[in-house]
């Protein structure tokens, strides 16, 4: 089992080391996972019902259901 | 009631990121395919020219894949943000498909993948073959998922509303993924993949042969193209009959103003431009009968009767109902507590009237018409230019096969320019299924103006020109390492 992972862990490591024309692609998806989930996430995109439990959540939609 | 202003920007944001997300699937999906028929090629006989080939296709998937990646995880950014409502009305139906969809990727693209870029030296040639048909295949299965929700939501099956949690419930799994509109519209969008990916080769290799250069190369990948593409179409046409028939039957409206047909019947016509028509066909497309019964735009309206005897309710008996629906479900909640036998009546009352549930935010009959320009001339850029791309590919795989295509430079310029068409055609299809399901975010059940968060609508105006700016940079920066990798072109020897 141990030889195993450690195999899979080199297959992974070597295709990683020996990139070429990937690096900069792993780099634009770094890049567009920070825009993403560090800014778009946490400044623009808070969920709207984010700290509600379920029966909070139920309340809120069907009020504005209601309300609609 | 909410503004319509935020509604609309809403949507324009919403429809912004799914069609920038539509650039990037399609090439994946097609692309996939033919990268995989190129290393069978090779793998079978045994000619490092093929795997050179197959390799190079695998570099351009490769960017595509990374700068596309993620583009979808903004749409479920916005479901949370912008369409809190719907997200928490549709329940457990939407989640169960996007969960499994996010775990099944996940594992395809961390294994699959890997070994089909990082394995060509390290593995045996029919593993990493596997692994490549696996990556085309896995593809597909996981827009399986996210087709199956965008299903439900033209075609609501398998689910109950529960009025206690506010929430469908699924009732019937099998329902969810065997709904026909499932069934016709994952065939639809995976094949239209398969359209794009081999107009993309095409088009690229035809620009090397107008540059005089790998010339083999060219030739070898737009043979493959072709022919997965002319098979594409083919299987686009037989799931777009289908869907034909199932929007005919499920969403009457969205044909009607596809067509622009006010007032329909038996041998409706099918329109080729505004004023030409051809006699029965539009009923032959959406009944595969030239006597079937398609209704118009006012009929929908004002209700009417097939010639079977299948009565349908007018708008206003719709929404009467609908009120009623809205009305029940707000007693059921006030009274659950201080007096349940009236409550029963009432959740009674709403069970009896809840498919017409979204019908109770309608307040005039005109907002149950979407926009009929737009679908009507989306559908017909859909079709038309799917057309001209099919005959494109049939005359250069006879070309290709004649011998005569390397000096055609007439028709190596109408490839390349091509290219883009194929966007469009995909573009105007996903217009014509989602524009023209409108005012519905789940049809009947549930209307946009009600699915909409109550946020500000200055919030959603910046995040929608947020997303207009960083889109651009992307796509430029995707346009630039492609434009890069097919200018510095594959490995292999003349």
């Amino acid at each position: 089992m141990k030889k195993l992972i450690l195999s899979i862990w080199n297959f992974y490591a070597d295709g990683f080391k020996n990139m070429t024309w990937g690096k900069p692609l792993w780099l634009l998806i770094i890049l567009k996972a920070v825009i993403l989930f560090a800014i778009l996430r946490v400044f623009f995109f808070k969920p709207v019902m984010a700290g509600k439990t379920d029966e909070q959540k139920s309340e809120y939609v069907r009020t504005q259901l209601i309300r609609s | 009631m909410v503004e319509s202003a935020l509604v609309g920007w809403s949507r324009a944001q919403f429809a912004l990121t799914a069609a920038y997300h539509w650039i990037f699937v399609p090439l994946t999906l097609g692309l996939a395919v033919i990268m995989a028929v190129m290393e069978t090629l090779y793998v079978i006989k045994k000619d490092e020219f093929w795997k050179q080939t197959a390799k190079f296709w695998m570099k351009l998937f490769a960017i595509n894949f990374a700068v596309g990646i993620a583009t979808g995880i903004i749409l479920e950014f916005e479901f949370g943000t912008n369409w809190s409502n719907y997200s928490w009305f549709v329940g457990d139906i939407f989640g169960a498909p996007l969960a499994i969809e996010g775990i099944f990727a996940f594992f395809m693209e961390a294994t699959f993948f890997a070994v089909m870029f990082f394995g060509w030296e390290k593995i045996s040639k029919k593993l990493h073959l596997a692994s490549t048909w696996f990556v085309a295949i896995g593809s597909a299965i996981s827009a399986l998922w996210i087709l199956i929700a965008n299903s439900w939501m033209q075609h609501p099956v398998g689910m109950e509303f529960n009025p206690d949690t506010v929430r469908h419930e699924m009732v019937d799994f099998w329902a969810l993924v065997l709904n026909p509109v499932a069934v016709s519209k994952f065939f639809h969008a995976v094949f239209s993949g398969w359209m794009t990916g081999a107009i993309f080769v095409i088009g690229i290799s035809c620009w090397y042969l107008l540059k005089k250069r790998e010339t083999r190369f060219a030739l070898a990948s737009i043979r493959v193209a072709a022919i997965v593409g002319i098979v594409g179409t083919f299987a686009v046409m037989l799931s777009g009959d289908s869907s034909g028939i199932h929007v005919g039957k499920y969403q009457p409206m969205k044909l009607a103003a596809a067509e622009g047909l006010e007032e329909g019947g038996t041998r409706a016509p099918f329109s080729i431009v505004p004023g030409v028509e051809i006699p029965g066909m539009l009923s032959i497309l959406a009944t595969h009968d030239i006597d079937g019964y398609v209704p118009g735009i006012n009929n929908i309206l004002e209700g009417y009767t097939t010639p079977d005897g299948d009565v349908y309710l007018s708008a206003e008996e719709k929404m009467e109902k609908g009120k009623i629906a809205l009305a029940a479900f707000s007693d059921y909640t006030k009274l659950k507590e201080v007096d349940p036998q009236t409550a029963a009546k009432a959740r009674q009352l709403l069970d009896e009237n809840v498919e017409y549930f979204g019908y109770g935010y309608i307040e005039s009959q005109e907002e149950l018409v979407p926009n009929v320009p737009l679908i009507y001339w989306s559908f017909r850029v859909m079709v038309y230019f799917g057309s001209f791309l099919l005959l494109l590919m049939i005359v250069v795989l006879w070309m290709e096969w004649k011998g005569r295509l390397v000096n055609m430079k007439w028709l190596q310029w109408v490839s390349l320019l091509s290219i883009p068409l194929v966007y469009f055609c995909g573009q105007a299809g996903w217009i014509v299924a989602e524009a023209g399901r409108q005012p519905w975010t789940i049809e009947g059940l549930l209307p946009v103006k009600a699915a909409v968060s109550s946020v500000s609508v200055g919030a959603v105006q910046t995040t929608f020109f947020i997303f207009v700016a960083i889109f651009t940079l992307f796509l430029a920066i995707e346009m630039r390492i492609i434009l890069k990798a097919i200018k510095q072109g594959p490995e292999t020897e003349e």
